[in-house]
């Protein structure tokens, strides 16, 4: 009752050099499971981490791959031979710019202006048509988005798309490099279309001054090859990733808190996707963004280079490219660490069974209101005070009508700008010092822009049990605007 | 360290060319000093296979994918037992790629017998390296490819 197993060439050292073994009968299963035990070293290279068989070993029994009868429960009869045949592939880095389309024309002043790449054997003339011949949207023009484009449009990408409807602002100023002095208070879109320009005027630039939504992101993503993803909140985030993965786009992601900063490619036809990394968005409000946090100038600059990196890497084909890598930031400690990513066989869009089939509504998906405003009119769903009312309550004496404020930011920005009436107690801290606050009184709470004070008087209410606590709308952003415009704002 | 003579290294370069701009492979069987431990390599013949990688994906991926299928495999086997030799690797074009072995390589490679890479630029074969993988699996280490008269 013996069979003949064939081994293939690059197995032959791990069972003593032999072609052939003689084994016993049974199903397929039985007999590789045999085999791995005689020949333990075998088994990892039959095997995979999971103890599936690699996707790239074939089982014959006779002329017949197994798939194509019972799999691992076919059986191998006696005299029979099963043969494992590897099936051998691989390739180049994979590229979204199909090759064929390599039949963009340098001409003399863009073989001038490239020539720093040129030289480079793995770039050269094919890499620098790939680099024209390519088009890259940027989601964003921030932080993220202003130094990729500037590298992206330097390096000689043929076309820019930005979605961006914001205005430069005097605080993007300090990380956001396209921007500058002269173009405060015009559409980042044109500004950073104009520096572009400058830049590079070989660069095409296209500009969809609105917002991203799940109505038109299928849309502007159709005509790009690689997404890079500068987005600062979560709904856009999914959004990004999911349209990416509908239309089988790799999306260069990049993310930036404070002093740390992460990035990815996603790209699910290759790879993970966010979703197999974050399936749920954290809850609202746990994960503060960098106008609540606060983000070092220089970080941006670090990831959004990073980004511009892989992009370029991807369009040329050359590296490897930071698929199935999460790289972790840290610069502070002035270290790069990187986790592995897999990807998720029930992950909700890229994995075996996808539920989700199209766009969805991603402000509900994260639980945030819906930016149309509602957010600021719907006041978080907590008793309100306007800051008009407060300046009259702090004029008429707050100790009279037994009301305190206590102002739940942290100490470094009390340093910017605070109220004299206000008592700090930072967020985290308000716990511990809940026995100094009286049931009796009427309690006024507020930060920066209302969020925060609006969860510490939810706090207040729903765990602790006081009642006559009222969150001050806009808090301090506010009162800057409408009571004191001599006070600095963040 | 994999010996290849002239001419069959030349069939192998132009049957390379000729798939540009989409990836082409083939087989390469010969000879191995010591099947345990196999160090030296001599190619006695090329076979010339058909990129089967639009067969089993799509289609497009076929300028930076390679897939040599298992009846490919079995069909060069019989024909280097039938002459007394082995497989003894294979070899693959990076169209417009350095001839360095990619993650997607590494992931799928075998051990025990040589890859080839050879760069294909506008249609050109430019450098050609053979790799081996680490038993370990985790990497290509670069043995040095020896073109005979």
């Amino acid at each position: 009752m013996s069979i003949t197993i064939r081994i293939p060439t690059p197995l032959r050292p791990y069972v003593g050099g032999a072609k052939e073994i003689t084994g016993h009968t049974g199903t397929v299963a039985e007999v590789l499971a045999a085999l791995s035990s005689t020949y333990p070293e075998l088994k990892r290279h039959l095997f995979n981490e999971e103890g599936k068989l690699r996707s790239f070993v074939n089982v014959y029994v006779g002329d017949e791959d197994v798939r194509y009868l019972q799999g691992p429960d076919t059986p191998v009869p006696d005299g029979a031979t099963l043969s494992i045949v590897p099936s051998v592939a691989g390739g180049a880095a994979p590229s979204p710019v199909a090759a064929e389309t390599s039949i963009a024309h340098l001409s003399n002043d863009e073989i001038r202006r490239y020539s720093r790449h040129l030289i480079l054997p793995e770039i050269a003339i094919s890499g620098q048509k790939k680099l024209k011949q390519a088009s890259v949207l940027l989601v964003g023009a921030g932080g993220l988005g202003a130094p990729a484009a500037m590298y992206l449009a330097a390096a000689g990408v043929g076309h820019l798309g930005i979605v961006d409807f914001d205005v430069v602002d005097e605080s993007n100023l300090q990380r956001q490099i396209i921007h500058g002095q002269s173009t405060v208070g015009k559409p980042k879109l044109q500004s950073a279309a104009q520096r572009i320009k400058d830049i590079n005027p070989f660069v095409e630039v296209t500009g969809y001054e609105e917002p991203l939504t799940s109505q038109n992101a299928l849309r502007i993503f159709a005509d790009y090859d690689v997404i890079v993803d500068g987005t600062d909140n979560f709904p856009t985030r999914y959004l990004v990733n999911d349209a990416c993965v509908l239309l089988g786009k790799p999306n260069v992601y990049g993310s930036i808190f404070r002093f740390e900063g992460q990035a990815s490619v996603f790209w699910a036809k290759h790879g993970p996707c966010y979703r197999c990394l974050y399936p749920e968005p954290p809850p609202p409000g746990l994960v503060p963004s960098c106008a609540e946090g606060g983000v070092l100038g220089v970080l941006p600059g670090v990831i959004g280079v990073i980004q511009a990196t892989e992009a370029i890497k991807l369009i040329t084909g050359i590296g490897e490219p930071l698929i199935g890598r999460l790289l972790l930031y840290d610069a502070l400690e002035m270290r790069f660490r990187e986790l592995k990513l897999r990807k998720d066989p029930a992950c909700p869009i890229c994995g075996e069974h996808p539920t989700v089939r199209e766009l969805i509504d991603y402000d509900a998906f994260c639980g945030v209101p819906s930016r149309n405003g509602a957010a600021q009119e719907a006041g978080h769903g907590v008793p309100e005070i306007t800051v008009q009312e407060l300046k009259q309550r702090i004029e008429a004496g707050l100790e009279k009508t037994n009301t305190i404020l206590i102002d739940v930011r942290e100490p470094y920005e009390w340093q910017i700008a605070h109220l004299d009436a206000a008592r700090l107690i930072p967020k985290g801290e308000i716990q511990n010092h809940l026995h100094e606050l009286s049931q009796a009184d009427e309690i006024l709470v507020h930060c920066r822009s209302g969020a925060r004070s609006a969860d510490v008087v939810k706090f207040l209410i729903n765990d602790v049990g006081f009642r006559k606590v009222k969150n001050v709308k806009g808090g301090i952003l506010a009162w800057a605007r409408e009571i004191d415009p001599s006070m600095p704002v963040y | 360290m994999l010996t290849i003579p002239q001419a069959l290294f030349e069939k192998m370069t132009r049957h390379l060319e000729a798939g540009y701009p989409y990836e082409a492979c083939g087989i390469l069987i010969g000879e191995v000093d010591d099947p345990l431990q196999p160090r030296d390599r001599r190619v006695r013949d090329v076979i010339l296979v058909a990129n089967a990688w639009d067969e089993v994906n799509e289609r497009e991926s076929r300028h930076n994918r390679y897939l040599i299928s298992p009846d490919e495999y079995v069909k060069a086997d019989r024909e280097a037992s039938k002459r007394g030799l082995d497989i003894v690797g294979v070899f693959h074009s990076h169209p417009d790629h350095p001839s360095q072995p990619s993650e997607m390589d590494r992931s799928q490679a075998w051990p025990g017998i040589s890859y080839v890479i050879v760069s294909v630029r506008d249609g050109k074969a430019t450098t050609a390296q053979s790799w081996l993988l680490r038993n370990e699996r985790d990497a290509f280490e670069e043995e040095s490819l020896i073109i005979s008269h």
